[in-house]
């Protein structure tokens, strides 16, 4: 070949591969955007079992049940709505019974909520603020402070 | 008496630095060569001004004067005194003077190490960097006073985030900064080409220096800050793509890009304006990474400050410095139009290709850290992106790197000949592909596509890093440690990714819940939980459990995994072991006490995890290599030699 036409080769490689790189990217994106939902979000969906989400509230005081092995089960409420939740597995160590957290998993076939995964990442003062926005006291404040994320685009 | 020092020498500071910035370009418009002098003793002035307030801030923690409200919410009597003093980086407003610390140090290592360098470019550099310093000591003093007082006086502080109380955070965040700060050098020059025009080979090489010294530390930090996370959160990973880790990540694969064109600006004295643009963005990165942790936007670990004026002055500061820096590039770039031909098949074509993957991954970075923030600014929901979006896009974008590394090794400046290129890799290609096929059999037994292809692409790496020292070495040249360097950090590479490789393919990980004296298998590997028992620590309170390791009922190890509760904060914390060597990990981790006394256990199995960042420190000594090059510091002088050598020779 001659050196122009390397040149073009290498152009065209060029421009090939960022296109590739440019659909991968954006493809892995869309396929990995995962939706925050609080407990409300949750029950008034429609969404089929087996979606995928991340779930954020506060763990219900006296509603974790330890099972055999690593087997748990608790509910996550905000101030109007509750989801129980099942999880199998280690629970961080800042889980505790009126702390909030964020979980990530699906919505079970019983329209429970499977974990897996938990995350509370925070200490006793300060908890993710999707969390806290959902735990505004009833007085005044709203209980629903997100914009419902069935809007969310798609 | 202390902190209200350090309070005013942090005020005179700001002072020298609005000097700093004024003098040398007072001097240059009206040609007065004692104003373009007095930058270099104002650096040297603003740096021992910092310094010293530095001090402050630390006899502050030594003493435990909770009088002062920053050491009063990070530290505690009970604190070992390491810990006293690093908790004075714990926080945002100690993490800010350690910012303006090292801007200063760097700024005073310009005025002393570039004696050679022309006047102009010296005080053009000295004023943008006094700028930057302008900004920070304003936000700090006008936001974020670490010497402010309270009163009344706490008896006792409220003590370091016990996350951040590991021997791996002591460093972890002086050398991220070193690195973060670094790049501002790298920013300045670029601003003084813009502004002087002069963009040559020469520039290329005063600037190489200071861009590889920022790039080494910040490789030495995000390493450092991988092996915590490992250690300390307990979660047995070592990245999690983290909003946190995202945004120093993002500054280092611009700044490695920027290496590579800034060695093609020198060498061939093309890219230059892309290499101007790079530089630009390294720092811009940057200063968004400081923005994303310290601002509180993050829903992470680190976000620990949370108070939106220090944003709203953060993102002014940014979008002025990063406006003002690409309106004067959009402005001045045409005049840096290169001439010469670039060829795909030579180093600087294989070097292009690098550089357009690396910026590629930090677009991809970028993406994925701020699309989140900012559906959630436009109020259109809550989303995150989690690790499988940045893994799934990371693997096809390394890949063709490693063969370009490869590659371009093997080939020469200008234009390289197909046919000599595969003569000089068919040695090291055979030799990576057999050992790479061979080595999951040899090591585990067992077969992947991905593993071989990572292994392979790993050993190419490694073999092909030594072509141009063989290559020096046989034809009787000498090596410059540049090139020592080079090498070492591309060895490192490889190292790197044969430790993701067999880490990601052949790790093994289980949670178990065990009664004491109970076993549990992990491959071929049983552990067994001895006992759990109680200690009293300085400033905690500890379960350890004794877990006995055996395989083919030989005991290799015993460890004992750690579950603290801090006692100032009520925090638990979970402190792993690991039995390590170069091969594998065992790592165990507590979980959680069942009622019954059972305990929950983490146990994992991690080969080469040593690698990665092995991998990582490699780099890093190769970088620090290059930059002791002789022909860096005698820049000048070299190159006056080498003239003389070429008028001989003719």
């Amino acid at each position: 070949m001659t050196r122009r036409q390397w040149r073009m080769a290498g152009v065209a490689v060029l421009a090939l591969g960022i296109a590739a790189a440019a659909a991968l990217t954006l493809t892995a994106f869309r396929k990995n955007l995962m939706a925050f939902y609080t407990p409300t979000d949750l029950v008034a969906s429609t969404m089929p079992a087996g979606s995928k989400l991340r779930l954020g509230g506060m763990v219900e005081v006296g509603s974790v049940k330890r099972g055999d092995g690593l087997k748990v089960e608790f509910v996550v409420a905000d101030c109007v709505n509750k989801v129980p939740v099942r999880f199998e597995g280690l629970l961080p160590d800042l889980f505790r019974e009126g702390q909030g957290i964020v979980a990530t998993g699906e919505i079970g076939a019983d329209r429970a909520f499977v974990a897996n995964e938990v995350l509370a990442k925070h200490d006793e003062n300060y908890m993710p603020p999707q969390v806290a926005d959902s735990m505004k006291t009833p007085q005044g404040h709203s209980c629903a402070p997100f914009k419902s994320v069935t809007q969310a685009p798609s | 008496m202390i902190p209200e020092l350090g309070h005013i020498a942090l005020i005179l500071a700001l002072g020298v630095a609005v000097l700093q910035a004024a003098l040398p370009l007072y001097g240059l418009r009206r040609g007065d060569a004692r104003a373009i002098a007095a930058g270099r003793s104002a650096a040297m002035t603003q740096f021992a001004l910092v310094l010293f307030a530095y001090i402050c801030l630390s006899l502050a923690f030594a003493y435990s004067d909770f009088s002062v409200v920053y050491v009063a919410a990070n530290s505690h009597s009970d604190l070992p005194l390491m810990y006293r003093l690093s908790a004075v980086w714990g926080a945002h407003e100690g993490s800010l003077l350690l910012w303006v610390l090292m801007l200063s140090g760097w700024t005073l290592a310009v005025s002393l190490f570039n004696r050679n360098l022309p006047a102009n470019i010296t005080a053009l550099v000295l004023a943008i960097l006094g700028i930057v310093s302008v900004g920070f000591l304003l936000f700090m003093l006008g936001t974020s006073n670490p010497f402010d007082r309270h009163f009344p006086i706490p008896t006792e502080g409220r003590d370091l985030n016990p996350l951040l109380q590991d021997p791996g955070l002591i460093i972890h965040p002086p050398m991220l900064y070193m690195g973060y700060v670094g790049f501002s050098v790298a920013f300045a020059f670029a601003i003084s080409a813009l502004l002087s025009g002069r963009l040559d080979t020469a520039w290329a090489r005063w600037t190489r220096p200071w861009t590889t010294a920022a790039w080494m530390f910040l490789t030495l930090g995000i390493t450092l800050g991988s092996w915590w996370a490992y250690h300390e959160l307990g979660w047995g990973g070592w990245w999690f793509w983290d909003p946190v880790e995202n945004a120093s990540f993002m500054p280092w694969l611009v700044g490695t890009a920027l290496i590579h064109s800034l060695a093609v600006t020198e060498k061939r004295g093309l890219l230059k304006s892309w290499t101007v643009l790079l530089a630009i963005l390294a720092f811009a990165l940057s200063l968004l990474g400081t923005f994303l942790v310290r601002s509180g936007v993050l829903v992470s670990v680190h976000a620990f400050a949370t108070d939106p004026a220090r944003g709203v002055f953060i993102l002014i500061f940014l979008s002025l410095v990063i406006g003002s820096a690409l309106t004067l590039y959009a402005w001045r770039a045409a005049a840096l139009s290169s001439k010469g031909e670039l060829d795909f098949l030579s180093r600087e074509g294989l070097l292009l290709f690098n550089n357009v993957f690396l910026v590629t991954a930090a677009a991809a970075v970028l993406l994925g850290t701020l699309y989140p923030l900012a559906i959630e600014a436009l109020n259109l929901g809550k989303l995150s992106v989690g690790p499988p979006y940045f893994n799934s896009v990371f693997v096809p974008l390394t890949a063709p790197l490693l063969v370009f590394v490869g590659l371009a090794a093997s080939v020469p400046w200008k234009r390289g000949k197909l046919r000599e290129t595969l003569r000089a890799i068919r040695v090291p290609a055979v030799a990576a592909l057999v050992a790479g096929t061979a080595l999951p059999y040899l090591m585990h037994d067992s077969w992947s596509w991905a593993a071989v292809a990572g292994a392979v692409l790993a050993l190419w790496a490694m073999v092909t890093a030594w072509q141009e020292v063989a290559r020096r070495i046989r034809s009787r040249a000498s090596v410059p440690r540049a090139i020592w360097g080079m090498s070492l950090a591309h060895f490192g590479l490889g190292v790197f990714v044969l430790g993701i490789t067999q880490v990601s393919n052949f790790g093994a990980e289980r949670d178990v819940r065990l009664a004491p004296g109970g076993t549990s298998a992990l491959g071929a590997f049983e552990f067994q939980l001895a006992e759990v028992n109680q200690y009293r620590g300085p400033n905690f309170d500890a379960d350890v459990g004794t877990v006995v390791v055996r395989k083919n009922g030989q005991t290799i190890t015993t460890l004992h995994p750690e579950k603290r509760l801090y006692r100032a904060q009520q925090n638990v914390m979970t402190e792993a072991a690991v039995d390590h060597t170069l091969l594998r990990d065992i790592y165990v981790a507590l979980g959680e006490p069942f009622d019954n006394g059972d305990w929950g256990l983490r146990l994992y199995y991690r080969p080469m995890m040593r690698l990665v960042w092995l991998g990582g420190v490699l780099a890093f000594l190769g970088g620090l290599l290059a930059i002791s090059d002789r022909r860096y510091r005698l820049a000048q002088a070299a190159e006056r030699s080498r003239e003389a050598a070429a008028t001989a020779v003719a």
